[in-house]
């Protein structure tokens, strides 16, 4: 098993090099982060010099993506390069940006995991009782909106009922512009308070895409096993209809949700980005649509190689967990 | 039918009735028991209306309609009156008008999305599953590439840089085809990944190797032998691309990498009303209940195929 890890995490090495290489000339090609700052007001050519001299933008194509990658392996991601924001340590912003976001997409997830799965086996053990009509309805709804627009709603239905709660003298609960940046202040009950206010709407909206996705999938797996022909065999034989569903049924049908789960955390660490823009959070997300709106490369990249090593990882991870539960597959 | 003494059909001579066996009339029966299937299923068929409904508003419905999207001038923010049903926005045009052509952009965005998708996701797929070695191994390695590298990076490109905007005529914005090509060249990912599984499984079995046997080539056998195996999968992810499309490029409007005018889609009306949720919600709300009714219905169409071509999924209790 160590061994398989191990070849796998070496297999990924040529592809993030591949990646990062290829990531580089798309941010090259996404155009000139200086553009702007030359059409702001007439510049010396000195000074266009320097600041390109800065960006590295003098050398060539290849020599400017080893001197990156060179320092990339040593630990030094870059630095934002765009006058007026320039100098910034991108591997500093993206450490930030990748804690707001793991602590928001971690929560979402396990809730929309373990709803999803829980209304999923009720809709195949009940396929069309009133419950599974319902569920489908609604995770149909669900996965029809643009997340954007649900964001949107809510946000917009967090301040009427800030607005309502003042009128009443209560205080304002809702946060629309992401969790504090000093953190939480005050005893138990106004940490817990200021919690729920900032992350209770971004959680909802990815929630309810996600919920959506789990539960149909739970239940399109759960009705396969259920009509798989062990079961009949196990029911057949004349054990419970309880046993037959979760020791026969439930474990096969678990397969199928894990990967897809673990395949989908994976790619939400950098895919949160409608979430965090609508509310505020300066996240991943928000970090890589504020670095491609200034053109920011080495923004873009310090941010692709996260991700990728996240997909990469969280791949690995669900074939491992499928070879775990599936004894007839071998990882070797 | 459960006439047992007199035949409602005359016996016909036995040389015909041997041949219906193997001739193509029994595969014409199976299409026919799944469009019953199909339309026995209540929601798809009331998708279909919907769907259908919308496509005919898209497309001829500014024939029909009194005003144009191009008639400015009406009173700014106007609420739904008989004359604007759907009232008018910030610049004073009628928004039944901006909804007809923003559905028209938004459904040919999606069918076109749908489409290149499908093909390449199935060729590439397909072809890796059956070729294997090192056909497989570089599909499969060019799928994690894709996969790693942020799709939003790839819109930026062809948004923001001016040699994709002057080749494709738009001035520094992006047209609805720049949109939907990207989104089809990102998109065919997972139903390569759904198809080469299959045929991984496929070409092992009997019906191709006898066809192996037989002579018939890498081509014929994929088209002709594999392919419509998978047809099933490969008409049901086409249709959940749509709907899928659809919300993919309200997003991409969203952060402002979507459709830029003069071209428009459902997904940038929302983006430029984003603001008006309290003030005129209508502006907002109805291209939202569009997008919604499009991929709502074409996700119902989507699941009533799925249960039509694979009735296993229909449990029956024992």
């Amino acid at each position: 098993m160590l061994r398989y890890i191990i070849r796998r995490l070496m297999i990924s090495i040529p592809l993030l090099i591949l990646a990062s290489f290829l990531c580089f000339g798309l941010t090259t090609a996404m155009g000139d982060p200086l553009g702007e700052w030359k059409l702001q007001k007439p510049r010396t050519p000195a000074e266009i010099t320097a600041a390109y001299e800065r960006t590295g933008y003098n050398d060539p194509f290849l020599e400017r993506y080893a001197n990156w990658a060179g320092d990339f392996v040593t630990g030094d991601w870059g630095e934002s390069v765009v006058p007026g924001n320039a100098g910034r340590s991108v591997k500093e912003d993206i450490g930030k940006a990748f804690v707001v976001t793991f602590r928001l997409v971690i929560v979402a997830e396990i809730i929309a995991l373990l709803l999803g799965m829980i209304v999923g086996v009720i809709g195949a053990v009940r396929q069309y009782s009133l419950f599974d009509y319902t569920a489908t309805g609604i995770s149909f709804a669900m996965f029809s909106m643009p997340l954007f627009c649900v964001a949107l709603i809510l946000k917009t239905g967090g301040i009427s009922l800030n607005n309502w709660l003042e009128s009443i003298g209560a205080d304002r609960w809702i946060v629309t512009a992401g969790p504090p940046g000093d953190g939480f202040k005050g005893g138990f009950g106004e940490q817990f308070f200021q919690y729920t206010g900032a992350y209770i709407l971004p959680t909802i909206s990815l929630v309810v895409i996600q919920f959506a996705l789990y539960s149909r999938f739970q239940r399109a797996s759960m009705l396969d096993t259920l009509n798989a022909d062990y079961v009949r065999t196990a029911q057949a034989k004349g054990i419970s209809e309880a046993r037959s569903i979760f020791r026969h049924a439930f474990r096969n049908a678990l397969i199928p949700i894990v990967t897809v789960s673990s395949l989908n955390f994976g790619a939400t660490i950098g895919g949160a980005v409608i979430t965090e823009t609508v509310f505020g959070w300066s996240g991943m997300g928000k970090f890589l649509v504020d670095a491609i709106t200034k053109l920011e490369p080495f923004q873009v990249l310090g941010f692709m190689m996260v991700t990728a090593v996240f997909i990469i990882v969280f791949n690995l991870i669900a074939d491992i967990l499928y070879a775990f539960m599936d004894p007839r597959i071998r990882l070797d | 039918m459960t006439d047992l003494t007199t035949p409602a059909v005359p016996p016909a001579a036995p040389t015909t009735a041997d041949k219906s066996q193997f001739d193509s009339s029994s595969a014409r029966k199976q299409w026919q028991v799944i469009a019953r299937r199909f339309l026995r299923h209540r929601a798809a068929v009331v998708g279909v209306v919907i769907f259908v409904i919308l496509v005919l508003f898209a497309f001829l419905g500014s024939a029909f309609w009194q005003y144009s999207y191009t008639d400015l001038g009406f009173p700014r923010y106007q609420n739904p009156t008989a004359d604007h049903p759907f009232g008018t926005d910030r610049l004073g045009a009628d928004m039944v008008a901006q909804t007809i052509r923003g559905t028209q952009f938004s459904l040919q965005i999606a069918l076109v999305v749908a489409f290149l998708s499908t093909l390449i996701g199935v060729v590439l797929g397909a072809l890796a599953g059956y070729k294997g070695g090192w056909v497989d191994t570089a599909i499969s390695r060019f799928i994690d590439l894709l996969l790693v590298i942020p799709s939003f990076i790839i819109a930026a490109v062809l948004v923001r840089n001016s040699f994709v905007a002057s080749a494709t005529g738009s001035n520094g914005g992006s047209n609805w085809l720049v949109v939907a090509l990207y989104l089809g060249l990102i998109g065919w990912l997972s139903i390569a990944r759904v198809i080469r599984g299959m045929v991984l499984s496929l070409r092992e079995k009997e019906f191709v190797e006898a066809a192996r046997a037989l002579g018939a080539s890498t081509p014929r056998i994929i088209f002709r032998h594999i392919l419509p195996n998978t047809v099933d999968v490969i008409i049901v992810n086409a249709t959940l691309a749509v709907a899928q499309a659809v919300l993919l490029e309200a997003a991409l409007s969203f952060i402002g990498l979507g459709v830029h005018s003069p071209d428009t889609s459902l997904g940038l009306m929302i983006s430029l009303n984003k603001n008006e949720l309290n003030l005129h919600p209508w502006l907002f709300l109805i291209p939202f209940v569009f997008i919604v009714l499009i991929s709502l219905s074409v996700n119902f169409i989507g699941d009533g195929l799925r249960d039509a071509f694979d009735p296993r999924q229909k449990r029956v209790k024992a």
